[in-house]
């Protein structure tokens, strides 16, 4: 096993690019290392990307924000700014794992875990965040949702690596939330999730909308309908009502150890209700 | 010999104080050391192969790949463990499942062990190992096992005992019963969640000795059993307990500490073997799943009439006494004319069940505390009131058969029914609940030693491993009785060679048993000091008397000599007739049992099912509490442990028979963050067999909560929950279910 840590974006690319066997990219290590201790994984390369220049910062740009692939969570919490920008972002990424995770693991790891219960990634969706990736074949710019594919797989091509995640800059009157339902109070990985981000006219009318849902599918779900029944309303009774039911209608869950279908479906428009009163709260509207 | 072991009232200087443990600055700085910290020069790295199938023939194994790879040292299987065990089928079952010796019986089972210069060979070696399997058809769930046509997994039936307690006549109880309620309750399988992993350093040497570094709640039994399997001499195996980082019960069995020392007796060099995390659940350690129907009458009044209840519980792949235990401690609480309790042992391909902190009665009291609570409500009384007008008392015969003396059931309820905390107001979507919980508690066998240094100050060696702060309370009841300061006294625990034979720490019985033979031990130093004292001062052993730590003469004609302190006496040992030490070896009869009750307030989410412990009180009987802040941490210990099983914890088995959640993440223990401060009361009757009336502490308090939060949970939603864990899934389920009917 081989670990490598390159100072730049193009000297990781191409370690990437011309390895042999298994290569993995290390940025916090909070998937990678649990995976390759419980013997799922045994790369033969490892590229930690820490030390690249400017990858482990967060940036504002007059487009709006670019977070470095090694940016881990807990420096998102205390990014003011940020944080004021995209709250539902910003609380989604401090939920994962335990306050010492937290110290360690990114928002773009969490992307290319692929897991459908990731607690950034509906955040993520739902404020249309972009992945903006470099590989041997030069740039290019995604929405997060066309990264993973599958449980456990990414579109990332051989040599690919995420270098930020870009969020755009705040409409006014705008607002996002996510909540997940765990059993217990922290530690533990969404049983389902919803991420909502909304913005309003000057009335307090919903003009844009995006529904997001985790561990609801094999990958994260934007439902459409449920945004739908969102814009155009002040979020009245009747227009969460309609969201609840096109959440729990989009979901096509599974029966596992961590909740049944009938449960992620119920939950599922529970969760994306209160977080759409939250995310209309949080954009001014009352 | 001649130990007065019977209560009798005293002021006490040291017992009831809190000082700091002995223990507790290694602890906290991470000098203690713990099993997986013991190294030997030379050491190998021991690893378990382990079946993947629930059930299976082993048609045969191939190690020669294995052995051939370079850095291994040795490969074993079931033919490195011959069989010893002359016909003991206990024995033959703990050997079995250490290493599978025809079939594996569950997803975990051992089938093979390798040791090695390093753990990635260790890893490889396994790999190599060929295991050829006949995978059979399988039973998990303890009524799918009980089923006729359900896969068998030994020669004989799934049901592998029966057990039957009780007395009177339940059936014209039972027609005399103006209300009954009747109802099956379920409770899945937990683990003890110890958060330290079994770990154990074995070596044997050519001669047939051997040492054995281990984690264990009973090194003396570990070192019996493995002696026992290994064909080895007791007395030539020495084993050192190491700290424990949790036990529960599940540090009672052996499981790797056998095969470690078949991997050194056959590479000749020491073996380290620390179990994963993975290992830990699929292989050692869980409580039974169960399946119970209970049926309780009483009249209009309030009077209990007659009760019943058969209960099913799961044993793992060897036959245990878990439904037995169940059936002796469902209605213990309580005064019964009537009363039938039936046990049934259920085989099944699940790991073999190991004793978890008051083994078998949390889902018992579950069961029977769930159906007295509706029956309370069907008749319209308060559930307090209408278990104190049944409750058991001195003189009652227990629904097991003895007729009990002093105990503290009644007071528990008096003490809760006046708690501030039963008339504090519920917020919405909130629920109370109380229950009460039994332990037997157990003294058996226990030796130790108390030497007096030079300098005055006093080590105790005990045998019983300090689990829940027992160091500390057994060097605050030898300062008691011989009348010194607590930082005077240093206890130990010693190994197998330097002590006599110790029963393990379970039953409740560390402080309990080891201050009863400490208090002998000292007695017997207190003689030979007062002989010491007599031969210094020339004059009769009987004109002295010991008091507040001294030797005086008694008498007006030894009036003017002056008391000899401990450091006195010990400073011319040498010159008195030698080192100054007291021993005692008992049989600590007459533990005290021991009674709970708990309150809890639960908040439910209607539309997640989501629950919290908004808040809990526990109160108990502790006889007396000789540390009171370790008395209140196994209070609180237990209602954290009873309020995981009751919420959330559960194995979780597939289809195939294969675990889904071996590890902290999806086996969900309660984080910090779960639990309200848990409030506590200590109750002290006195235990009329020890002489300071001590009573164990450490079970009972995890034998209440499965039913106190049911009844809070089921109190908040209206709806009676039968199935523990109340998951989310589950509680929504229920409500879903209740809507539709």
């Amino acid at each position: 096993m081989q670990y490598t840590r390159p100072t730049s974006v193009n000297d990781a690319v191409s370690l990437l690019a011309e390895a042999k066997g298994t290569a993995v990219v290390l940025a916090g290590g909070s998937d990678l290392l649990v995976r390759m201790k419980g013997g799922f994984v045994e790369p033969d390369l490892i590229v930690d990307i820490k030390s690249i220049d400017g990858i482990g910062e967060i940036r504002q740009t007059a487009d709006g924000f670019a977070i470095g692939a090694a940016v881990p969570c807990a420096v998102m919490g205390e990014d003011e700014a940020l944080k004021n920008a995209w709250p539902g972002v910003v609380e989604a990424a401090n939920l994962i794992g335990s306050k010492q995770v937290q110290g360690r693991c990114t928002v773009t790891g969490n992307l290319c875990n692929a897991s459908p219960a990731a607690d950034s990634v509906p955040a993520l969706v739902a404020a249309g965040a972009r992945a903006a990736i470099a590989g041997p074949g030069g740039n290019r710019t995604v929405p997060v949702e066309e990264i993973p594919t599958a449980p456990g797989k990414t579109s990332l091509a051989k040599g690919e690596i995420i270098e930020a995640i870009l969020l755009d800059k705040r409409a006014p009157r705008s607002g996002d939330a996510y909540l997940r339902f765990i059993p217990r109070t922290e530690m533990d990985i969404a049983v389902v999730s919803a991420g909502v981000n909304l913005t309003l006219d000057e009335q307090g009318v919903v003009t844009a909308a995006r529904v997001a849902l985790g561990a609801a599918a094999p990958t994260v779900l934007l439902v459409a309908q449920a945004a739908e029944a969102l814009i155009g309303t002040a979020a009245d009774e009747d227009a969460l009502e309609k969201l609840a039911a096109a959440c729990s209608a989009a979901c096509k869950p599974i029966d596992d150890k961590r909740g049944t279908v009938e449960f992620r479906k119920k939950v599922a428009g529970v969760l994306a209700r209160r977080a759409a009163m939250i995310a209309y709260k949080r954009a001014g509207g009352k | 010999m001649g130990f007065d072991q019977s209560y009798s009232a005293r002021k006490f200087k040291s017992v009831g104080t809190r000082p700091l443990r002995p223990d507790g600055v290694d602890k906290v700085t991470g000098r203690a050391r713990y099993g997986a910290d013991f190294n030997m020069p030379g050491q190998l790295v021991g690893r378990v192969l382990r079946s993947p199938h629930a059930h299976a023939r082993i048609r045969g194994i191939d190690t020669s790949k294995a052995e051939a790879l370079k850095g291994v040292k040795a490969v074993i299987t079931a033919a490195d463990l011959p069989d010893h065990t002359e016909g003991d089928s206990e024995l033959y079952n703990i050997l079995d499942n250490c290493m599978a010796r025809s079939k594996a019986f569950y997803d975990g089972h051992a089938v093979a062990a390798v040791a090695a210069v390093d753990a990635a060979t260790a890893r490889k070696a396994l790999k190599l190992i060929e295991v050829d399997y006949e995978v059979l058809p399988h039973v998990t769930d303890v009524d799918e096992a009980m089923k006729p046509g359900a896969p068998q997994l030994h020669e004989s039936s799934n049901m592998a005992n029966r057990s039957e307690y009780g007395h009177g006549d339940v059936d014209a109880g039972f027609n005399q019963a103006e209300v009954i309620v009747e109802r099956t309750y379920k409770t899945e399988q937990t683990h003890q969640g110890y958060i330290e992993p079994h770990a154990c350093v074995a070596s044997v040497n050519g001669d047939g000795t051997g040492d054995l570094w281990v984690c264990t709640q009973g090194h003396f039994v570990y070192r019996q059993v493995c002696a026992s399997l290994l064909g080895m001499d007791v007395s030539k195996l020495r084993v050192t307990s190491s700290e424990i980082g949790g036990g529960f019960g599940g540090k009672t069995h052996v499981w790797a500490e056998p095969v470690a020392l078949a991997l050194s007796r056959k590479a000749g060099r020491p073996v380290k073997l620390v179990m994963t995390r993975d290992e830990v659940f699929r292989a050692s350690g869980p409580t039974s799943a169960t399946s119970i129907d209970v049926k309780i009458g009483a009249t209009r009044e309030g009077k209990i009439t007659a009760a019943s209840a058969t209960l099913r519980y799961t044993c793992g792949p060897y036959v245990g006494m878990w439904a037995e235990l169940g059936a002796m401690t469902a209605f213990a609480p309580y005064d019964l004319e009537n009363v039938k309790t039936v046990g049934f042992e259920v085989l099944v391909n699940r790991p073999k069940v190991a004793a978890y902190r008051a083994p078998s009665a949390p889902m018992a009291a579950f069961a029977v505390e769930s159906a007295v609570d509706e029956l309370a409500r069907k008749i319209g009384m308060d559930p307090v009131e209408f278990r104190i007008a049944n409750v058991a008392s001195e003189g009652t015969k227990s629904s097991y058969g003895p007729v009990y003396g002093p105990i503290g059931i009644g007071p528990t309820l008096e003490a809760v029914r006046d708690h501030p905390h039963m008339k504090a107001p519920l917020g919405e979507n909130q629920g109370r609940g109380m229950a009460c919980g039994f332990w037997f508690n157990f003294g058996g066998q226990t030796c130790t030693d108390l030497n007096i240094g030079a300098d005055g100050t006093v080590t105790i060696a005990v045998g019983t491993v300090d689990v829940g702060g027992s160091r500390a309370s057994l060097s605050l009841v030898a300062a008691e009785e011989l009348g010194i300061p607590y930082e005077q006294v240093k206890a130990v625990v010693a190994d197998t060679s330097t002590l006599g034979y110790n029963d393990m720490t379970d039953g409740s019985r560390g402080t309990f048993s080891s201050s009863m033979a400490t208090i002998s031990a000292a007695r017997n130093a207190i003689t030979v000091m007062r002989e010491r004292a007599a031969q210094m001062w020339d004059i009769p052993v009987g004109d002295v008397v010991w008091e507040e730590g001294h030797a005086k003469a008694k008498g007006e004609k030894h009036g003017n000599l002056p008391p000899l302190s401990v450091k006195e006496i010990a400073e011319k040992a040498g010159n008195t007739g030698g080192p100054i030490a007291g021993h005692s070896e008992i049989v600590a009869d007459g533990a005290g049992v021991s009674f709970a009750t708990h309150i809890c307030d639960i908040e439910v989410d209607p539309q997640t099912g989501a629950t919290r412990v908004v808040r809990y009180t526990v109160v108990q009987d502790a006889g007396k509490a000789v540390h009171p802040t370790y008395v209140e941490g196994q209070y609180q210990g237990g209602a954290a442990q009873g309020i995981g099983w009751a919420l959330n914890e559960e194995y979780i088995y597939g289809k195939d028979g294969r675990l889904q959640n071996p590890g902290f993440l999806d086996y969900r223990i309660p984080v910090c963050s779960d639990l309200p401060m848990i409030d506590t009361q200590i109750l002290e009757i006195p235990n009329p067999n020890h002489p300071y009336g001590i009573r164990g502490v450490g079970e009972t308090s995890i034998v209440p909560p499965l039913a106190a939060i049911a009844n809070a949970v089921s109190n908040a939603v209206g709806v009676r929950m039968t199935h523990i864990p109340m998951s989310p899934p589950r509680i929504l389920a229920s409500l879903e279910a209740e809507k539709g009917a």
